[in-house]
């Protein structure tokens, strides 16, 4: 296999990852109390200290928490002071990772600290979620975030792209997929369950819980110095499309599409596509815009459908990805990490390993 | 006095956040929402004729500023929907209905609502509906109560509409209130536990030795836990002070007041609190001062002076 293709300045990869188990509920825990051990983990997997990472960057949500500012809690863990290099962003963290990589590209920095973590349990995540719509038209009549996600399935089972007993196989491969990882909510057989909002079955809809997740990115050498094989990120793009639900075709994702065209996902053959994929039939979208066949293993990490910590579950995609990419299981992967209802803004990263 | 951190008795409280999300609208919103008002569904049409409904005010796919309105039917077509048999508080209906998409007679695109519908086996995509208009119409999307099944052909076009409306909508107001079950975690629930016995517990971080109050479970030097627990005070020092000169609403203190750092004895930072019990213009730095409880209090109300001689600086100096 040859060298990878990088298309950027600087070489830059994830060369650790780690993440806390992801639960139902932590009530014991504050946010940084939650994140902190996470953190500890992803730098003794370097063996950098806090006060060597070059750039901090962060993903999470006010709202999720019910206070303002709320991302400050969680500095405490990092040991902010002295003072860092540190940005935030109120989103997945796998946008924070977006901006730690630009960060790196840029010469400002050679590593990155990039976590993120979202406490579901404190609120009712389904109603919280309705606060991102449009304030105008959509937000008045509270549409919950399952709502939605149930009427892009009916697109798809009226456009003949799937119907509910593949939709539960979906459920059923992801979960069966989490009983090799010990962080997931949910593992093994699972009922499909009652309707939530119909065609979504409980089965079709992730679970809710707490957790958090981190990576480490190097540049270069640094990269290959911290670790034995850096998955370096040969493509990494994000793109949005209109707000308005009823301006969309349900059943495609052009910003997916474009994003992975962007970032080299067909130039040439995957082996593993970690996708961020909270409900079972936004899998089904994500498989076809991104033309993976059946050589590629989807999410077998168990994805979203497994644990779908608010803020972390698109940067834990990366950084399965990653890991799979360190451990030698694989040699090309796609990370996709998803915001907003019914796949509204993707990103999609290319991670690749050194020939062996 | 130094204890190891004991198991967490969890504590827990609801927290509500209620917020009226105040938005001033634009000409196509405005125009949107009064006709609403009016029993009239307006949209938008861009250069190449698309009819958008509801309308925005940027063509999403060229990003041309919009501003032709047209009328559209009350009447259209489903073009995607969910049965929600369950629910949820605020939503349209409080019986079961579907979440709609509808592309109405003459537009392009879908609006979302509810559709009032005895059960999912009378729904289907491409079903004809109409709106149901709210008794009570006030310039806002809820103005549309539902739609409902509606057995009729498709009707026309979309007319010009000049948008003009006497008392036209300037703004809305999306109330919004969420519930949350708040835990403060381990450390801060030993802070607010000790303070019901009138105590101050701080932690020490294991690394640099230094004592948080309150705590958060965090050394933010350090970036590890705090672990020990040190209860603090009571007494302290100022270390540095304001003197209030507005009065704050809803608070029952007179003005001017003082308002201090106060480092307790025994803590690695200072916290902060009113200080009483003596005029205003003679609290300096180095006072000694002690918490002032009020029956049933959960936390001090001010501190006062102990009497005490002043701090020398040096004692206080690194926490200022
Ligand atoms: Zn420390």
């Amino acid at each position: 296999m040859p060298r990878p293709t990088v298309r950027y300045a600087r070489d830059v990869a994830v060369v650790a990852f780690a993440q806390s188990d992801h639960l139902r509920r932590t009530d014991e825990l504050s946010e940084v109390e939650m994140v902190m051990p996470v953190l500890h983990q992803v730098l003794a997997q370097t063996g950098l200290k806090a006060g060597e990472i070059g750039f901090t960057c962060s993903g999470s949500s006010d709202y999720l928490a019910g206070r303002a500012f709320s991302f400050t809690m969680t500095l405490d863990g990092v040991g902010a002071w002295p003072p860092i290099s540190e940005s935030h962003v109120e989103m997945d963290g796998a946008w924070a990772l977006y901006e730690a990589w630009v960060k790196i590209q840029t010469g400002e920095a050679d590593t990155a600290l990039v976590y993120s973590y979202g406490k579901s349990s404190p609120g009712s995540v389904r109603d919280v979620l309705t606060r991102q719509l449009d304030p105008y038209y959509l937000a008045p009549l509270w549409p919950d975030s399952v709502a939605l996600a149930a009427l892009q399935a009916q697109a798809l089972i009226d456009a003949g792209e799937t119907d509910e007993p593949a939709l539960a196989a979906i459920g059923a491969r992801s979960r069966a997929a989490a009983e090799a990882n010990p962080h997931a909510q949910l593992s093994g057989s699972v009922p499909q369950g009652d309707y939530q909002v119909r065609p979504l079955r409980t089965g079709d809809c992730p679970p809710i819980g707490d957790g958090a997740a981190a990576v480490i990115l190097a540049a270069g050498d640094t990269a290959r110095r911290l670790c034995a094989r850096p998955a370096w990120i040969t493509g990494i793009d994000h793109r949005i499309e209109a707000h308005a639900l009823g301006l969309r075709d349900l059943t495609d994702s052009p910003s997916t599409r474009i994003a992975a065209e962007r970032a080299g996902v067909f130039e040439a053959p995957l082996d593993t596509a970690e996708l961020h994929a909270p409900f079972s039939s936004q899998e089904v979208v994500l498989r076809k815009v991104l033309g993976l066949g059946d050589g590629v293993a989807v999410n077998p990490s168990g994805g979203a459908l497994a644990a779908n910590p608010v803020m972390a579950a698109g940067l834990i995609r990366i950084g399965e990805a990653a890991a799979r990419i360190h451990r030698g299981e694989s040699d090309r992967a796609v990370a996709h990490a998803t915001s907003g209802p019914c796949l509204q803004q993707n990103l999609v990263a290319v991670l690749e390993g050194d020939p062996a | 006095m130094t204890a190891p951190a004991s198991p967490p008795e969890v504590l827990r409280a609801p927290l509500v956040v209620e917020f009226p999300f105040t938005r001033s609208l634009g000409p196509v919103q405005s125009a949107f929402l009064t006709g609403l008002r009016e029993g009239v569904v307006l949209g938008v049409k861009t250069s190449d004729g698309t009819v958008m409904v509801p309308p925005v005010e940027y063509d999403p796919r060229t990003a041309e500023e919009i501003r032709e309105l047209v009328e559209v039917a009350a009447t259209g077509t489903v073009t995607t929907w969910a049965w929600n048999g369950r629910p949820r508080p605020n939503q349209p209906l409080d019986t079961p209905f579907a979440w709609v998409l509808v592309k109405l007679d003459g537009a392009d695109t879908a609006l979302l609502h509810a559709l009032d519908a005895p059960g999912p086996e009378s729904v289907r995509t491409g079903m004809r509906v109409r709106v149901r208009w709210a008794a009570e119409r006030t310039g806002a999307i809820t103005d549309i109560a539902c739609f409902e099944p509606h057995d009729g052909p498709a009707a026309g076009q979309a007319a010009p509409h000049d948008g003009n409306f006497a008392e036209p909508v300037t703004g809305i107001v999306a109330e919004a209130r969420l519930d949350y079950s708040y835990s403060p975690g381990r450390a801060q629930t030993a802070y607010i536990s000790g303070l019901s016995e009138q105590k101050t517990i701080g932690e020490r971080c294991p690394s640099c030795h230094k004592v948080y109050v309150p705590p958060r479970g965090a050394c933010p030097t350090c970036g590890v836990a705090t672990t020990d627990q040190v209860e603090v005070g009571p007494a302290g020092t100022v270390t540095t002070y304001c003197i209030v000169n507005i009065k704050a609403r809803n608070l029952d203190i007179e003005v001017p007041y003082v308002y201090a750092h106060i480092a307790l004895d025994g803590a690695g930072l200072a916290l902060h609190g009113r200080i009483g019990g003596i005029p205003y213009d003679e609290v300096r730095m180095g006072l000694r001062v002690e918490p002032v409880w009020t029956e049933g209090g959960r936390y001090p109300d001010h501190y006062r002076p102990t009497g005490e001689p002043d701090a020398d600086y040096d004692a206080y100096k690194e926490l200022i």
